[in-house]
């Protein structure tokens, strides 16, 4: 039998906080209606730790940690808003928009782009780093769906869904480094991929316009994700 | 849930398969072995091809964009067929510094490839690699295998012409 959880008191942003032990600090931050912003982090997902966009202040160590895989802990003293944190926060924002072409104006994700979203949040009015550029091509072979590589941030929220909840594990990353991209099977074109099912869930967990269905015009993506912690919960009941 | 049976056959009926066979049956064909099963294809057949990268993936029962991730993570590995000699050119911290570029252009030049390319004639592959531990001979190139340091653009062209004659 498993021993109860125990509860612990923690300070965050000199906020007396009580948390489950096994809870991590972005749970119990958003529990409490403390701003964290995240990206490769996706309730219903395993924990990827990837974008660092979620990095807080925490007692007793002078890293800066994520708060989607550091679990909370009794007197933990955690600053989610010090100004070390939303220099870096603002950095790693215009890093990702340098890396690739993300040309709001123009996509389908124009309002519905966690990625916009959280640069006006964190105040990203100008990118200070020059834009790589790079020149990748659409894939368009999907009836139903289409990959934009110009504005994938390597989340890898679709690996995840694609292979936690729908078990296809269509897609992964290839390459190392600023040369990674996602690609389904072994870099094939999407629409002849074997193992794709197209249930269409990597559409609906993309943060950004990267992946989306065809026909969708500038700014009208919307995405449908109430099936993620749904589908989650019933596998985890049948365990 | 009903039963399933893989029967997994060679792609063709070389006889290297069976080499790859052997180092999959060693680790229980569990998907642990995909790097070492990738090993095992890369020095058997000099490459990873799609046809090799498949069956991998069937017999660990490893999806295949996976085994594509892990082939196209480390430069050990190549997708391609590779020249009959080799020259990788450092491009890690120490050898940058000390003029690896400068090498590149001059192989550039000379023989008319870059990195992951190789020559028409299938005579030259050049690879890049990022630090191959060799920084105080920055900056650094393996030819064939050999580490050599220290080198100019041109003595590493010379090198090379001596080398595929
Ligand atoms: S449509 Fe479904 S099966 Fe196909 S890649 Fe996306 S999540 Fe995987
Ligand atoms: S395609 Fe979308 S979900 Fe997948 S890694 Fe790129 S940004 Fe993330
Ligand atoms: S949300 Fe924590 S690292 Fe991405
Ligand atoms: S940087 Fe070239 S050997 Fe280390």
């Amino acid at each position: 039998m498993t021993s109860p959880t125990r509860v612990v008191t923690l300070r965050i942003d000199d906020r007396e906080v009580s948390a489950r032990e096994d809870e991590t600090i972005l749970q119990v931050a958003r529990d409490n209606e403390i701003f964290i912003p995240t990206l490769c982090c996706l309730e219903g997902l395993s924990t990827w730790g990837a974008c660092r966009l979620c990095l807080v202040e925490v007692s007793g160590s002078n890293k800066l940690l994520a708060a989607c895989a550091t679990r909370v802990a009794q007197d933990l003293e955690v600053k989610t808003n010090t100004p070390r944190i939303l220099a870096y926060r603002r950095t790693i924002l215009e890093l990702l928009f340098s890396e690739r072409n993300h040309v709001c104006s123009v996509c389908v994700a124009n309002g519905e782009c966690e990625l916009q979203n959280l640069a006006q949040r964190c105040g990203v009015d100008h990118i200070r780093v020059s834009y790589r550029y790079p020149e990748l091509s659409l894939d368009l072979s999907n009836d139903l769906f289409r990959l934009d590589p110009n504005r994938c941030i390597l989340c890898t929220r679709c690996v995840r869904v694609c292979d936690e909840i729908e078990g296809a594990h269509t897609w992964d990353v290839m390459g190392r480094g600023i040369d990674c991209q996602v690609i389904t099977d072994l870099k094939a074109p999407w629409g002849e991929s074997k193992s794709c099912t197209s249930c269409g869930k990597c559409v609906h967990v993309c943060p950004t316009g990267a992946l989306s269905q065809r026909g969708t015009a500038i700014a009208e993506v919307h995405h449908h994700r109430d099936f993620l912690p749904y589908l989650t919960q019933m596998r985890g009941e049948r365990d | 849930m009903c039963p399933q049976t893989v029967r997994n056959e060679a792609p063709s009926d070389d006889k290297r398969w069976k080499i790859i066979n052997a180092t999959m049956r060693r680790n229980g064909d569990d998907s642990h072995a995909l790097i070492e099963t990738l090993h095992s294809v890369q020095e058997t057949f000099g490459y990873l091809d799609d046809v090799a990268l498949s069956y991998v993936a069937k017999s660990l029962r490893t999806p295949l964009s996976r085994v594509y991730g892990v082939a196209t993570f480390y430069h050990f590995f190549t997708l391609k067929p590779q020249g009959e000699h080799s020259c990788v050119v450092c491009t890690g911290t120490a050898c940058h510094i000390k003029g690896a570029q400068a090498l590149l252009s001059a192989i550039k030049g000379s023989f008319g490839v870059a990195p992951g390319e190789t020559t028409a004639d299938n005579k030259l592959s050049v690879i890049s690699a990022r630090c191959i531990g060799s920084c105080g001979l920055a900056p650094a190139v393996v030819i064939d295998g050999n580490v050599m340091g220290n080198l100019s653009p041109q003595t590493l062209v010379a090198r090379v012409e001596r080398e595929i004659g």
